[in-house]
């Protein structure tokens, strides 16, 4: 067993016993980097003079019997469209190839001030637009189960590089599946909080009716870990949640009896027979528990993809609008103000980032707002009530993560409509802003597959109960990929 | 509702981007079968229901009117791709 088997909290111990020390853990990441990530490919940027300086001081205090953070030197890895003051932060984008920010994401201070070590930025689809990483104008990450294979996206870069034991946990962010869909590609445990529980400020906007923060981890305990560290309400975003925060890990009880599950007829028609048998075996498991289950109707769901790639299209076509080469980024070589903006923008962004902003531009131009823009924020009306009725008799919400196991590298490039169609199970969550995590439970063909165990808005801590105690009776997220 | 390669033109313009003649007919092509997608909401009757833009229930968020320290120039200016005397430097806008 090495160090990166062991969970966060039982690191903490160990290394407040002197069991360990904090260059041991970082020597250990950075010796699986140097074995595996020109392989992988998990990282934009990596910091390791800054990650050994980090643990140097660490180590320091810990010598001097100082205060410890929750996340004392426990080695992340930090999805770069979140900023980090002095570290290169690109959202996978020519634009920012070079973008040295000026201060830290929220998220990021919140790292700092629980004593995390960042060892580098990872690799993401451009802008958090896409589901294979791919569309990252610098490289794409592979899947550690199968280096063939995409990792999924968009924060493909974090679960692979938790799945490849190049980071103890990893940060990403999900705008429609962003976390959960590369976490069950990958093998790995994703959560996607509630729209508003963790802070956005200093993540680079795709869509902020949508976009959220939350851990990517080896398993469930080291999820509601870290989440205790970075949720809670910040005056700086104004869409931040003031609620109060809850003891995550004193929610992890094992004790799911009485549990009411519903699942979605809607989640199972048509899956991969692999899949489906992955799902019902894993509600035999909470069956075997004490929790009771019975198919429930989600109507809408169906109308879910189309409702938000038009509102994830829109609110970016306005979000990207600032990439306009004056004060940052690419500046194309113009006399003329109005083509330096034109050229920045076309030689700064990928294919995919400019299919987004035709569409969502499009979707809000004149005489279009109310067939389109309009239009699918009812729908999403109709979503968020969908699950709004389910939660009146539910606990939780439990289905696959995705329709199928992470797919050839190559195989979806050309077609845009195809790729989206991977996140149909993910995207409903996102419209409606309640959270869910992707917990390892089984596999297909030889890839991980993921359960989504989805919860009511501010309720992780149900969710991370659930899906603590699936993860303690099976052995799903034990299994590492041969690398 | 079917787009041609002129709407797309007109869009590209809205959006500030010049697109090759490649990427013209790429996009009207995929446009259209995204367009002609999304058409299956007009399946559902929304006449009574209300949009939702935001699933919090958020109203005006305000914060005490009390001045606080700007950023320094340095850091403004940063990764400016061209400044001059602590400004951004753009082409001439008027003639």
């Amino acid at each position: 067993m090495t160090l990166f088997d062991l969970r966060l909290q039982e690191l903490h111990n160990r290394l407040h016993d002197k069991e360990v020390s904090v260059a041991d853990l970082v020597g250990e990441a950075f010796a699986k980097i140097a074995e595996r990530e020109e392989r992988v490919k998990a990282y934009l940027t990596l910091d390791e003079e800054g990650a050994r300086a980090k643990a140097a001081e660490l180590d320091a205090k810990l010598a001097a019997g100082e205060a410890r953070g929750l996340l004392f030197g426990l080695p992340a890895g930090i999805k770069d469209n979140m900023v980090t003051e002095g570290l290169r932060t690109t959202c996978a984008s020519q634009f920012l190839k070079n973008y040295d920010p000026i201060y830290d994401a929220t998220v990021v201070s919140k790292l700092k001030a629980a004593d995390a070590v960042t060892i580098g930025k990872l690799n993401m689809d451009e802008f958090a637009m896409g589901g294979s990483n791919e569309n990252s104008s610098f490289y794409a990450t592979r899947n550690p189960w199968d280096l063939t294979r995409v990792p999924g996206g968009s924060s493909g870069g974090s679960a692979a590089a938790v799945a490849a034991g190049e980071a103890y946990f990893a940060l990403g962010s999900d705008t429609g599946g962003s976390i959960r869909q590369p976490a069950s590609y990958c093998g790995v445990v994703g959560l996607k909080p509630t729209y508003g529980l963790v802070s956005r400020y200093g993540l680079v906007a795709f869509a902020s009716s949508l976009d959220q923060i939350g851990p990517i981890t080896k398993n469930v305990e080291d999820s509601a870990y870290v989440l205790q560290a970075i949720a809670g309400h910040d005056p700086k975003d104004s869409t931040s949640a003031n609620v109060s925060i809850p003891d995550y890990l004193s929610a992890l009880t094992g004790d799911v009896k009485g549990l009411r599950i519903g699942v979605p007829k809607q989640y199972l028609e048509g899956l991969d027979s692999q899949l489906k048998e992955a799902v019902l075996e894993s509600l035999k498991v909470f069956e075997s528990l004490g929790a009771v289950w019975e198919e429930i109707s989600l109507p809408h769901t169906e109308y879910a993809v189309a409702a938000y790639y038009l509102l994830a299209s829109s609110e970016a076509s306005s979000n990207l609008s600032r990439f306009d080469g004056v004060r940052y980024g690419v500046r194309a070589d113009s006399s003329n103000l109005l083509e330096l903006y034109h050229e920045s923008r076309s030689q700064g962004f990928g294919p995919e980032v400019k299919r987004r902003i035709m569409l969502g531009t499009y979707a809000l131009s004149s005489g279009y707002y109310d067939a389109y823009y309009l239009k699918a924020q009812k729908v999403r009306t109709l979503i968020k009530q969908d699950f709004d009725r389910a939660f009146e008799k539910y606990d939780v919400i439990i289905g696959p993560t995705a329709p199928t196991a992470a797919f050839p590298l190559g195989s979806q490039v050309d077609d845009p409509l195809t790729m989206y169609l991977n996140d149909i199970l993910t995207i409903p969550v996102s419209l409606a802003g309640v959270p869910a995590i992707s917990v390892p439970c089984g596999m297909a063909d030889g890839l991980p597959v993921g359960l989504q165990i989805i919860g009511k808005a501010f309720d992780e801590s149900t969710v991370l109960r659930a899906a603590h105690a699936f993860e303690v009776h099976t052995e799903y997220h034990k299994r590492r990929p041969s690398l | 509702m079917s787009i041609q390669a002129k709407d797309v033109e007109h869009v590209a313009k809205l959006a500030r981007l010049n697109l090759s003649e490649e990427e013209k007919e790429m996009f009207t092509e995929q446009l259209n079968a995204i367009l002609q997608y999304v058409e299956k909401l007009n399946e559902l009757d929304t006449e009574n229901v209300e949009p939702t833009t935001h699933v919090l229930h958020l109203s005006n968020v305000m914060r005490e009117d009390v001045v606080q320290e700007s950023l320094p120039e340095e850091k403004v200016f940063r990764n400016a791709p061209e400044e001059e005397d602590g400004q951004f430097k753009v082409p001439a806008i008027l003639e």
